[in-house]
């Protein structure tokens, strides 16, 4: 899009405005711009925010890596990749630390994908 | 954990460094601001804007004249150190501590931004430094030991950007790292990762960057770097800086850790000041709570590190004008290299020579409440609000992006539908965002956003990390560290080549600007002819000094045809053994009462003055003046002739009061004149047969003793020279002529 500068006839609506009050209408723009955005973050994750749950959780970024890997192939992540291993860790009664090392090397994935909820957060 | 200490007379020992990090833990988390000193008093001199004292630094270079103090000013100063090895940066890092720096900013390697998980281990980088957990650890701990030499808190700091940006959040906030910079608007714009993860991502980051007590940088700066004419995207300047800002409130980041990137747009020749202040103004007034990060301008940096550095000064102008919490110093060199120690520690110096020159500048002027400035910054706010108006009409943030409003070279409104335009659907890392189900669970601290722990019965407030009995931020322990994967590429194997040069211990020593023995030099040249002849016959000249990987870094015309200065960089390809060198020995001192009482014993007069057309005194009078500590303390009798005395003058004023000796000033060294001086205040002392019964001795700044000798002083005195020096050498220099 290619337009001049036609400052003076759009600041028109604005010029009535004490500094104050157009300081105001500066943030509620900032906020209305951003809302959607945090709503977004709210509502999503991504395999880096996955792994760097991992990390502290106690995991190096090898194993990390491995186990979002094994999360998204099996179309677990949206569970959370920290939920997964703690419910293998829960249902072996082993540590987060060793259900993990477990299932990247493919053990205690039986019956662990059928016990998440099938419904998106709302 | 090692116990390895920083003495102030030895090397920096990385290898002491690199023992043991995988038990090292960093001693605190967070920013910390300088300490303020109101009305500090100093060598007599009073500072309104100053900071607490350092308990070691280096001082600025007059400040031998000055009791050597070396006031610090209010903001943290910034110096950005990447060479590609960090190893050898840690030595450039108690440098810069030292010369002022306390934010220590780690650029990280190409591609980095890219890279999908944690980098591990410490290969080698390409303008910058691949940011690693073993890197950061070391660093760290180098800044630990660092704080304690200088008796100032260090901040540490790289960036929180690319497609793994929460994970290396939490690897910072692990390892004691005290600020970042993160902006998903960079991402989007600079490096094409998709945008709708690039702020889902940062909500993670920002969150545990606050939890972190990390201080925020952003990065709208980069706009100002990328549009064609920087100062045209003004209003969209604070439009990011907005956007970030907005946004990391809503992630949980305090305004006070949220810092502004903000640099004055422009540069000179244009009238850069008249168009910079009135921006600065309306953005601090706009952003009033949130902290300012003065950037540099480094859009228009040529290879004059003369040029670059009056940018810098003029940028703090600003900075004094109106406010700085953090001051950048970019390295004058930035527009030839990757940078040089010196120049770090040039940037470092120039910041702190403007701001302690331009302390309390504000109780001296004010700036006008009406007329040009004003109008300037409601102008400019104006053309702000417009375009977030116009950002929301078009659908919001992502449209907006997706249309090309941002880096448009237009003034906006005005538009030159030449803007950085990126798809929603498009980008690094496109489709990769995943909906959390009902379910989701995240067992951590600091995560952001939808986590399901109602479902094993916690309430609503409870911490998601109970579950798991802590996370790495409440236990360290469960840390997991990783010291190399890759056998060939790491610092070891970089190391153990230059072992031979590794302080403490070496016993060679080879020319350095950026690595350990890397024997690069640079010289400065001036050639009588036009620009093409005077580079090619910079290098021959490099050839025939037996320079190796010759370089011209910079050219500048001094005249089109008559004259061209030349900057060039080149390697010595030989090692200096230590041992061999002949370094002369200290200057002999008496005691100030063993030379109280030969005087004393035997009282002795001199005469004294400036030889030749030339009037500087202040050197002179330091080695006089009793206040100084000069050689009248010690009851020696002083004739002072003055400036400009004629040689003849000199000694027939010695023969008339009798004196022992004759100390001559000579400070002018053009054409030799200053041993021209010296030999013929010899000869005339000769003529008049007084010659053997006077001391004669003679100093100046570029005076060396050896040369002072050999043109017929008894003895000569360089920089540095001090009243106990001269007092000495007359003790002794009368009684060998008794």
């Amino acid at each position: 899009m290619k337009r001049s500068d036609d400052f003076d006839v759009r600041r028109e609506g604005l010029m009535g405005l004490e500094d104050a009050e157009l300081h105001a209408r500066f943030w509620e723009l900032a906020k209305q711009l951003t809302a959607p955005l945090i709503d977004m973050g709210r509502q999503y994750t991504s395999p880096s925010i996955e792994r760097s749950v991992l990390l502290r959780m106690g995991f190096s970024s090898l194993e990390a890596k491995e186990l979002v890997n094994i999360c998204l192939e099996k179309g677990l992540l949206g569970h959370g990749a920290g939920h997964v291993v703690y419910k293998a860790s829960r249902k072996s009664g082993q540590s987060i630390r060793e259900a993990g090392l477990l299932l990247i090397k493919g053990q205690g994935w039986e019956g662990l994908a059928d016990s998440f909820s099938k419904e998106e957060a709302s | 954990m090692s116990d390895y200490r920083l003495r102030p007379d030895e090397a920096l020992d990385v290898r002491e460094i690199l023992k043991d990090l995988d038990r090292y833990r960093p001693r605190r988390r967070g920013w910390t601001w300088r300490k303020m000193a109101p009305g500090l008093k100093m060598h007599g001199f009073s500072y309104q804007d100053a900071s607490q004292p350092l308990k070691r630094s280096v001082p600025l270079p007059p400040a031998h004249h000055f009791g050597n103090i070396d006031p610090q000013p209010g903001p943290v100063i910034t110096t950005e150190i990447a060479s590609g090895r960090f190893e050898d940066d840690i030595r450039r890092m108690r440098m810069a501590a030292h010369h002022g720096a306390d934010h220590i900013m780690v650029i990280r390697t190409a591609g980095q931004s890219h890279f999908d998980g944690l980098i591990e281990g410490t290969p080698q980088g390409v303008g910058g430094v691949p940011i690693t957990r073993k890197q950061i650890r070391a660093q760290r701990k180098a800044l630990d030991l660092i704080e304690d030499e200088v008796g100032r808190p260090i901040n540490y700091h790289s960036y929180v950007s690319g497609v793994a940006g929460p994970e290396i959040a939490v690897l910072f906030a692990e390892e004691g790292v005290n600020g970042a910079h993160q902006d998903p608007q960079y991402n989007v714009l600079y490096r094409n990762i998709n945008m709708a993860r690039s702020f889902v991502d940062a909500c993670e980051s920002k969150r545990v960057m606050a939890w972190a007590g990390m201080a925020q940088i952003d990065g709208a700066h980069n706009a100002n770097a990328t549009a064609r004419e920087a100062w045209k995207v003004m209003p969209e300047l604070m439009v990011q800086h907005a956007i970030n800002a907005r946004f990391s409130l809503a992630c949980g980041l305090p305004e006070d850790l949220i810092c502004l990137s903000t640099v004055p747009p422009t540069a000179t020749p244009a009238p850069c000041v008249h168009m910079d202040l009135p921006y600065a103004v309306a953005l601090r007034e706009l952003f009033s709570g949130f902290r300012m990060r003065a950037q540099m301008n480094t859009k228009y940096i040529q290879s004059s590190t003369r040029e670059a550095t009056v940018t810098h000064v003029l940028n703090m102008l600003i900075s004094k004008l109106t406010s700085a919490d953090i001051q950048s110093t970019i390295t004058p060199d930035e527009g030839r290299n990757v940078p040089w120690h010196i120049y770090n520690i040039e940037a470092c110096d120039t910041a702190k020579q403007t701001l302690i020159g331009l302390d309390g500048l504000m109780d001296l002027v004010e700036l006008k409440q009406e007329g040009y400035l004003r109008d300037q910054a409601r102008a400019l706010k104006e053309r702000a609000v417009l375009f977030m108006e116009e950002m929301l009409a078009s659908g919001g943030y992502f449209t907006a992006v997706e249309e090309g409003f941002f880096v448009d070279s237009g003034f906006f409104p005005e538009r030159n539908g030449d803007g950085i335009a990126r798809s929603l659907s498009g980008g690094i890392g496109a489709g990769s965002l995943i909906p959390r189900m009902k379910d989701y669970l995240a067992p951590v601290t600091a995560h952001f956003g939808y986590n399901n722990t109602g479902q094993y019965g916690l309430r609503e407030g409870e911490d998601p990390v109970s579950l798991i009995g802590g996370c790495t931020f409440e236990r360290p322990e469960m840390i997991r560290y990783i010291d190399e994967l890759d056998e060939t590429d790491n610092a070891a194997v970089r190391m153990a080549e230059s072992e031979q040069l590794r302080r403490p211990g070496a016993k060679f020593l080879k020319p350095e600007m950026e690595w350990l023995g890397d024997g690069t030099v640079m010289l400065t040249l001036f050639f009588p002819a036009e620009e093409k002849v005077a580079k090619a016959a910079a290098l021959e000249v490099a050839r025939r000094m037996n320079l190796k990987s010759p370089e011209v870094i910079s050219l500048e015309v001094m005249h089109p045809v008559d004259g061209t200065r030349v900057e060039l960089k080149g390697k010595v390809p030989f090692e200096i053994a230590i041992e061999e060198l002949e370094i002369p020995p200290e200057p002999e001192v008496m005691g100030d009462g063993a030379i109280r009482s030969a005087i004393e014993k035997r009282p002795m007069a001199v005469v004294c003055g400036t030889v030749g057309e030339d009037e500087h005194s202040v050197g002179l009078r330091e080695i006089i003046d009793i206040k100084h500590g000069g050689i009248e303390g010690y009851g020696i009798r002083v004739h002072y002739l003055g400036t400009s005395v004629p040689p003849e003058k000199l000694v027939s004023a010695a023969i008339e009061v009798g004196a022992d000796a004759i100390l001559a000033s000579t400070i002018i060294s053009h054409d030799n004149i200053h041993y021209k001086n010296i030999a013929l205040i010899d000869r005339i002392a000769r003529e008049m047969g007084v010659r053997e019964q006077l001391v004669f001795l003679a100093g100046g700044t570029q005076v060396t003793p050896e040369l002072a000798r050999e043109a017929g002083a008894d003895e000569g005195f360089g920089r540095g020279a001090k009243g106990v020096h001269v007092a000495t050498a007359l003790v002794k220099l009368r009684d060998s002529k008794k």
